[in-house]
């Protein structure tokens, strides 16, 4: 499919994946897949309560050349002439609350609810009440894209929770429909749960590495989330090492013997570097590769490579390398009916 | 003089760090260690890989230490111990343990309120960690105790787990809520009983009546549990606790790991031990001239090869500088990135070997 199929299959995009794996990096690259096709990409990340000044929160914006941690305000990342843009901000619980307060007719109680804790209350009444706030603002950014207002996203992605939690996320708004009594907060999960569930409004990017674990995990977690309804788009296998034509043999000899012929006499130093590291990169490739068939075999799902970055942080300049690798890995992928 | 000084007790190693960089092997491994070394070691583990489960023996029990058989071939003159945490099993047995009676122990359990807070309330995970790791650490049965955390945004979570319920029990709306009587709840400020009508207009009237119901259940219990969290977390600031910090050699989970060594020191806690996995080796580099002429050989893939695992090397390098300056008194280890991942116990003290 093409670029623009594949951004254009649903208005929001929930990234998950393991700890590690580099669901922002990736939430980012498809942001500027976004962007190069001229669409409005809006990066959603969520923060646990009170953790204004993660680290993560600037690694977003790093990719794109700038250094600052993500808001309640959106932030623009990036902008070209056909009138792509990257925005992104970040919501927490609590502002979400506020926000449906004021939206419910409770703005004068609203800051002092929340400052005295009763967000707690509520959580721990109704442990999802966070996630379907957090979603249904979401939600709103969705209905916002839907009837075409003029300051709406195109693409919503949401940086998501590690997969453990992302499970819970995706969870939560059924529980909440089946448990709250009626009242607002029940009509607000059905209609989280109306988004989850309907692929043509949110769809959900799985990110693994090709790495045992991940791998393993990622497989769990795909059974989990099509278990909720929530409709699986694709699964980015990101890091994987650029895959090289080694020699057959590593012997030392024979390298020294191929040097020799290409006139060039190399010290036993410099053939055990090339023969150890050369054993380290045949292992490792060999690795990713098993766990890229196994990932192909226990999830029948398209595959999305993204190559390792051998620098030593993500900047523009990986951004751009990792969004042709996207563009490339998306146009290799068959059109599905809708 | 405090309890937990009192007691001899077993050492406490918590390991710490951000989510998929190893931390669960980290901590087996540790206690693998400490059960070649002679000691009786558990680990309590939470949420593990499946097939590190299955090397431990605790792919299927739960929340009860096993005992785990030395690798064949390899001698371990201790004992080595796993323990799967169990959150909701843990709770509820704390609150059978300090119920004045069997009945208002069902009570509490069939409470809805209860129950998501032991089942499903964030920083409850925390918090039962610390009470597994404090009734193993009462029971006098290990010598070393080695605790995986969560895999949290906040090291706080964790060394503050114990007051979690002290701050929920200390919450001002919970407190309202916990007052009995209508006497009471008529001599609520009027700002009060307009924030328990809007709680209860937000999430149902149902939800404030499971809030009170459980709280006034509660009532009896909550002096035991607090005691019992401040003892926990005497221990875990006492001597007997030390920290290692587990991260790998990448930019984001090396921010990730000095943010909660930023935030440990606020607690004051500190990583005696950072644990680095997944390092590249370095290789020596080809002189600029031999590289050039094998360029279009046969070895041009393996030149371009040392290239970037040489880049991958410098870039760790530079990572842990930034680990070492932060922790100049830690002691660092690096463990390389291994052919597989732990899935028996060979492979588990292949990394206690680089742990040693």
């Amino acid at each position: 499919m093409g670029p623009l199929t594949f951004l254009t299959q649903a208005r929001v995009l929930i990234v998950t994946g393991k700890g590690g794996v580099g669901k922002t990096t990736v939430s980012g690259v498809v942001a500027n897949l976004a962007v190069r096709n001229g669409l409005r990409a809006m990066v959603v990340q969520i923060g646990a309560p009170g953790s204004r000044h993660e680290p993560e929160a600037l690694h977003l914006s790093r990719l794109y050349g700038q250094e600052q941690a993500l808001g309640y305000e959106a932030v623009l990342l990036d902008a070209n002439e056909e009138g792509g843009e990257v925005l992104a901000r970040a919501l927490w619980p609590d502002t979400a609350l506020v926000e449906y307060l004021h939206r419910h007719g409770m703005r004068r109680l609203s800051r002092r609810l929340v400052s005295s804790g009763a967000l707690d209350v509520v959580a721990t009444a109704v442990p999802g009440m966070p996630d379907v706030l957090l979603l249904g603002k979401v939600k709103q950014m969705e209905r916002a894209a839907a009837v075409g207002e003029p300051d709406a996203a195109d693409l919503i992605v949401l940086d998501a929770p590690a997969a453990g939690h992302a499970i819970r996320f995706l969870q939560s708004p059924h529980g909440v429909a089946d448990a709250a009594g009626g009242g607002p907060v029940r009509q607000q999960a059905e209609e989280v749960v109306a988004m989850l569930t309907d692929p043509s409004r949110c769809q959900v990017l799985l990110v693994t590495t090709p790495e045992e674990t991940p791998v393993t995990e990622t497989v769990e977690t795909a059974r989990l989330i099509e278990g909720t309804g929530t409709k699986l788009s694709a699964v980015i296998v990101n890091a994987r090492l650029p895959v090289l034509d080694l020699p057959a043999s590593l012997r030392p000899a024979e390298l020294a013997r191929t040097a020799a012929a290409a006139g060039t006499k190399l010290t036993t130093a410099e053939l055990e570097s090339l023969v150890a590291a050369g054993r380290v990169r045949a292992q490792r490739q060999q690795a990713q590769a098993a766990q890229v068939a196994r990932l192909a075999t226990e999830l029948p799902l398209a595959q999305l490579e993204l190559p390792f970055c051998f620098s030593s942080e993500l900047g523009p300049d990986e951004l751009e390398l990792l969004t042709d690798a996207l563009e490339v890995a998306v146009s290799g992928t068959a059109e599905v009916a809708p | 003089m405090t309890s937990a000084e009192a007691r001899p007790g077993a050492h406490v190693i918590v390991c710490v760090g951000p989510g998929g960089v190893g931390k669960t092997t980290t901590a087996a491994a540790l206690a693998l260690r400490g059960a070649r070394g002679g000691l009786r070691a558990c680990v309590v583990t939470i949420d593990p890989a499946r097939r590190l489960a299955d090397a431990l023996g605790i792919g299927d029990v739960g929340n009860e230490p096993h005992r785990v058989e030395a690798p064949p071939g390899s001698h371990m003159s201790g004992e080595l111990w796993a323990v799967m945490l169990d959150a909701q099993t843990t709770f509820d047995d704390l609150v059978s343990r300090y119920a004045t009676g069997p009945d208002q122990a069902a009570t509490i359990l069939a409470n809805p309120v209860y129950q998501n807070i032991s089942a499903a309330l964030s920083g409850t995970q925390e918090y039962m960690a610390v009470e597994k790791l404090y009734e193993l650490q009462e029971s006098g049965a290990f010598d070393l105790i080695v605790v995986d955390t969560p895999p949290a945004q906040h090291a706080l979570d964790f060394l503050e787990a114990p007051k979690h319920l002290a701050r929920l029990l200390d919450n001002r709306v919970f407190r309202l809520l916990m007052t009995p009587t209508r006497a009471g709840l008529r001599a609520l400020e009027i700002g009060a009983q307009l924030m328990l009508r809007t709680i209860a207009k937000v999430a149902g009237g149902q939800v404030v009546a499971d809030t009170i119901g459980f709280f006034t259940q509660f009532e009896g219990m909550e002096e035991g549990f607090r005691a019992r969290a401040r003892r926990a977390e005497e221990v875990l600031h006492s001597d007997l606790t030390s920290f290692v910090l587990v991260c790998s050699p990448r930019r984001d989970t090396v921010d990730e790991a000095l943010y909660l060594v930023t935030q440990m020191g606020a607690s004051g806690a500190e990583a005696a031990t950072v644990v680095v996995n997944r390092c590249y080796p370095s290789y020596a580099a080809l002189p600029g001239a031999t590289a050039e002429a094998l360029a279009g050989t046969a070895l041009s893939s393996l030149v371009v090869n040392l290239e970037q695992l040489s880049a991958v090397a410098s870039m760790q390098d530079s990572q842990l500088a930034r680990v070492a300056s932060a922790l100049p008194k830690a002691t660092v280890l690096r463990v390389p990135f291994l052919s597989r991942d732990v899935a028996d116990l060979g492979s588990l003290a292949e990394v206690a070997d680089y742990l040693a």
